[in-house]
């Protein structure tokens, strides 16, 4: 007999309780739960977002359509990045006005992305009540690894388009056969004391533009 | 280890520990605060928690329908499933997988169940070296010790021993701590970013664990902090997962719960700073190769105890340690298995049994007290597991071990004890015998001890007795309320 | 109504001034109590260290000795708890044991007459100032199983609010365990020790003059550990409070 085998066999024989005629769907699940906490117009939802975002040591930034390409060079030039990953699918209009930084292709391996300066992305949703960007592995995303080895990462929300209230409002959005990378405030740890600190592994400056229309 | 010592003689010595009890209680009094903070949000957390736990239920009592869901899922995504019965059998398997890549060497993720196999150990026999990356683990892998937390392992070490164990031991392992490393959390955290950076740059191969499996999908869930788990499952060419069976969820949207339930109550954030989903392998993005591991190893025993399978809705959040009032003291080594704290004491002797005297001290270390159900996010009932446990010890009776009904016979060293209950039963059933003990008791009053010899030295070690008054409450009823009463 | 007491085999043996207290309340409240002698344990102890099997017989002699009474009062959250969480429970377990339904059926009667002190005082005869006078700073220990099993909030603090003379004041870390827990306290003596003196360096710490719960047994663990340190807070039951006036402090 197979593993296989053997685990299922012994699943079934620990639930002899179960009736045999009893279904999945007739154990009781109440989504009595609330799908949104609050009553929010759009605007406080965005609101609601760059608040939480900046709770988590987001630095959260907000500009128009046709700001955004100067907004995204002072960003970089701040920094100080000469170099920024970038996937395809990131109009190039961006970094129209980023003259003096190298576009670096999100092919790149992980040892070429360790000595790039920053990232610049957009994203697939954002979730107000949390704080959190998900990146869904798009183009204008790109792979998993080039939000993750660079040290400063430039995320692109557009408002209020792409904001949700809850998390039960993104997941409804997002598609389970895509890899996705949910991001809430700069990479963390509170293995010291319990005690939150800001920066391990993945980029330690987070940056959220949300550009509205 | 489980030929370890039982908990109360372990927690003894730990108890005494000035450093680990100044530690364990600054770390969970912060979290337990930030923790019903973090809760105390969300109007409709009693809602959530009823959800998850129904979801929970659904998914154990159709689990092999779940499981194989899953497997099909898994399949056709890119994935491959393999399924180990035990510990022996998960680390064989993952072994083989390591050795036909031709790498020496893995990274690992923090999981529970790769510590629950032991499978570094089974690696670094067969010659493969694993790294852990979460920093807690790093911090006990580099000092040579044991986890004692579920969500923070190192909780029993304060910055000043982090900070000497990466200056002694990082060089050792790869990249040295620089010479002038101070206490300062953020300065360790920078120690162990540059140090594990050449590790997961190199690595070809990872090991993970998983908080979720959504059986529809097949989409496993990694929820983590530091981004050391992003760079496992991302980075490498293969990715092998080890998960146990009971990590499944039904749906995609079940998500919606367990990402508000779970984060709230571990690190009592509103989301943690990365949770990674993948469902197979994705052309051009993450690992070539996945592999599922699904692992038994006394969790289908578990399912088998009417009682006792609400501890397989845990999703592993340590609510429960973070508020108990023994674990503070005892520290989680005390407990002897890769689960400290409530959950590891209903955990641990169902997953092993209670043969050893370790295992079966477990289900006693507890006051009961009922913090540890409060905060449950998957309303784990854990004192009446607790219970029910220390019956299976004391009166034995039937079980599941390795698939099979076996009847297990009441513990050794509880005959004394055993007498004891019997004869109050029977003085509580004969109220007449019972009212004369008692006026034994108060005319002999002035000869009691105030410390006892034996057993009920454990009381009088640390406590005085109370005095036993002249009469007793029946007596003065009896005195002045006397004839009032039919009975 | 028919009122009885269930004054609890720990208080019987070793705190009959509890019972006296809550008859006194009980009678100066106007209700007449009763006490049936049949009575003897809850079962508890046997039922929180495994013994189930033996607890059953305890839970018919329950039963029964209340049979006649409209409601049970006892000046014991844990002991209330057991009847309320556990005798169900019992029931049901028999039950899955294919012993048929007669525990549920008695736990089913039972449970609704089963009341802890504050419960009766001010669900039941809706009462809070209960007329007491106890000059003196009071510190409330809230016990475990009436805060998390019995749910009772701050229905003991209210009645030690209305109490003339008393004045209320904050225990630190109130709602963590003493470290009794039954035969915890034996069993794991040393990390019940030391939840003990971590209890009673929150009590003196208290400033309060007197340590209050509702629950002797907690009592008698924390009141142990202070008298074995010396000093500090003397331990007293929440009836012992209630039942004190200007003429008879407790």
């Amino acid at each position: 007999m197979s593993s296989r085998e053997i685990i299922l066999g012994r699943i079934r024989r620990a639930l002899t309780d179960v009736p045999r005629t009893e279904v999945p769907r007739d154990v009781p699940v109440y989504r009595a739960y609330l799908r949104v906490h609050g009553d929010r117009t759009p605007e406080q939802t965005t609101e609601l977002l760059a608040e939480n975002l900046a709770d988590y040591r987001a630095v959260v930034h907000r500009c128009t359509e046709t700001e955004l390409p100067s907004r995204i060079a002072s960003l970089l030039a701040e920094r100080g990045s000469r170099t920024v990953v970038t996937p395809a699918g990131v109009p190039a209009e961006w970094l129209a006005r980023c003259t003096e930084v190298e576009r670096v292709p999100e092919e790149s391996t992980g040892r070429q992305l360790d000595a790039v300066d920053s990232v610049l992305t957009g994203c697939a949703v954002a979730i107000a009540e949390t704080g959190t960007v998900v990146l869904d592995a798009s183009a204008d995303q790109g792979r998993r690894r080039i939000t993750l080895v660079p040290d400063h990462h430039i995320c692109v929300v557009r408002v209020p388009d792409q904001v949700v209230d809850s998390v039960p409002q993104a997941l409804e959005r997002l598609a389970p056969e895509r890899p996705l990378t949910w991001i809430s405030g700069p990479s963390a740890t509170s293995d010291i004391e319990l005690d939150r600190v800001e920066g391990v592994h993945g980029p330690r400056s987070l940056e959220i533009v949300l550009v509205s229309d | 280890m489980s030929g370890a010592e039982p908990f109360p003689e372990a927690a003894r010595v730990s108890v005494r520990n000035a450093q680990l009890r100044s530690n364990l209680r600054h770390a969970t009094h912060t979290i337990r605060a930030k923790r019903a903070k973090a809760v105390a949000e969300l109007a409709d957390w009693g809602r959530l928690r009823a959800a998850g736990a129904a979801i929970k239920d659904r998914t154990l009592r159709h689990l092999d329908h779940y499981l194989e869901q899953l497997e099909s899922a898994v399949t056709a995504a890119g994935g491959q499933v393999h399924w180990a019965v035990d510990a022996d059998e998960a680390n064989r398997i993952v072994t083989r997988l390591v050795k036909a890549t031709g790498e020496t060497e893995v990274v690992k993720v923090k999981s529970m169940a790769t510590q629950e196999i032991g499978l570094n150990e089974a690696l670094a026999a067969a010659g493969i070296r694993a790294y852990e990356t979460d920093l807690a683990e790093l911090i006990v892998q580099l000092g040579d010790d044991r986890p004692s937390h579920i969500l923070v392992p190192a909780i029993h070490r304060n910055r000043t021993e982090i900070r000497d164990i990466f200056r002694h031991e990082m060089g050792h392992w790869g990249r040295p701590a620089p010479e002038d490393l101070s206490d300062s959390p953020a300065e360790l955290a920078e120690a162990a970013r540059l140090h594990l950076r050449e590790k997961f740059l190199r690595a070809k191969v990872a090991v993970s664990g998983a908080n979720f499996m959504v059986a529809e999908t097949g989409t496993l869930v990694v929820v983590e902090s530091e981004g050391n788990g992003r760079m496992c499952l991302t980075l490498p060419e293969t990715l092998i997962s080890v998960v146990g069976i009971e990590k499944t969820v039904p749906t995609w949207r079940d998500l919606e719960v367990f990402l508000q339930l779970l984060p709230r109550s571990s690190t009592a954030e509103r989301m943690n700073p990365y949770t990674s989903t993948w469902t197979g392998t994705t052309d051009g993005d993450g690992p070539r190769e996945f592999h599922l591991v699904l692992l038994d190893n006394g969790r289908t025993d578990t399912l088998a105890d009417q009682v006792g399978r609400q501890a397989l809705r845990c999703i592993r959040c340590s609510a429960c340690l973070n508020v108990c009032p023994v674990y503070e003291r005892a520290g989680g080594h005390a407990y002897g298995s890769a689960y400290p704290g409530p959950i590891g004491a209903i955990l641990t002797p169902q997953l092993r049994g209670t043969a050893s005297a370790l295992d079966a001290s477990l289900p006693y270390a507890s006051s009961l007290c009922g913090a540890c159900y409060e905060v449950c996010p998957v309303a784990i009932d854990i004192p009446e597991v607790l219970v029910h446990l220390r019956e299976r010890v004391v009166e034995g009776g039937s079980a599941t071990r390795d698939g099979a009904r076996v009847t297990i016979k009441p513990a050794k060293g509880h005959a004394a004890e055993r007498a004891a209950m019997r004869a109050a039963r029977w003085a509580f059933e004969h109220p007449r015998a019972l009212r004369a003990g008692e006026r034994l008791a108060s005319r002999t009053r002035g000869l009691h001890p105030t410390r006892l010899p034996g057993p009920g030295a454990a009381w009088t070690a640390s406590r005085d007795l109370p005095r036993v008054p002249p009469e007793p409450f029946r007596d003065w009823w009896q005195r002045t309320h006397g004839g009032r009463e039919a009975k | 109504m028919r009122v009885a007491l269930f004054i609890t085999c720990v208080n019987d043996a070793l705190y009959p001034g509890t019972g006296r207290a809550v008859v006194t309340l009980l009678e100066r409240l106007g209700v007449e109590v009763g006490f049936p002698a049949a009575q003897t344990c809850c079962g508890q102890v046997q039922y929180n260290t495994g013994y189930r099997h033996q607890t059953e017989p305890l839970v018919r002699r329950f039963v029964d000795a209340f049979a006649e009474y409209d409601a049970v009062v006892t000046p014991s959250g844990s002991c209330a708890a057991m009847v309320r969480d556990n005798y169900p429970r019992i029931g049901q377990r028999a039950a899955s044991e294919g012993r048929g339904g007669e525990l549920t059926e008695l736990a089913g009667r039972i449970v609704p007459k089963v009341h802890e002190l504050s419960e009766f005082l001010l669900d039941v005869l809706h009462v809070e100032d209960v007329g007491a006078y106890f000059p003196h700073t009071v510190a409330y220990h809230p016990t475990c199983h009436s805060l998390r099993m019995l749910k009772v909030g701050d229905r003991p603090t209210r009645l030690l609010r209305a109490v003339k003379g008393l004045e209320l004041v904050n225990l630190p870390g109130a709602d963590e365990c003493c470290g009794f827990g039954g035969t915890f306290s034996v069993k794991n003596p040393d990390v019940s020790a030391a939840m003990g003196a971590d209890k009673v360096r929150n009590a003196v710490d208290s400033g309060a003059q007197v340590l209050c719960a509702a629950d002797n047994s907690c009592l008698m663990h924390i009141g142990g550990t202070l008298s074995r340190r010396g000093g500090g807070p003397r331990v007293l039951h929440l009836a012992e409070i209630l039942a004190s006036t200007e003429g008879n402090v407790s």
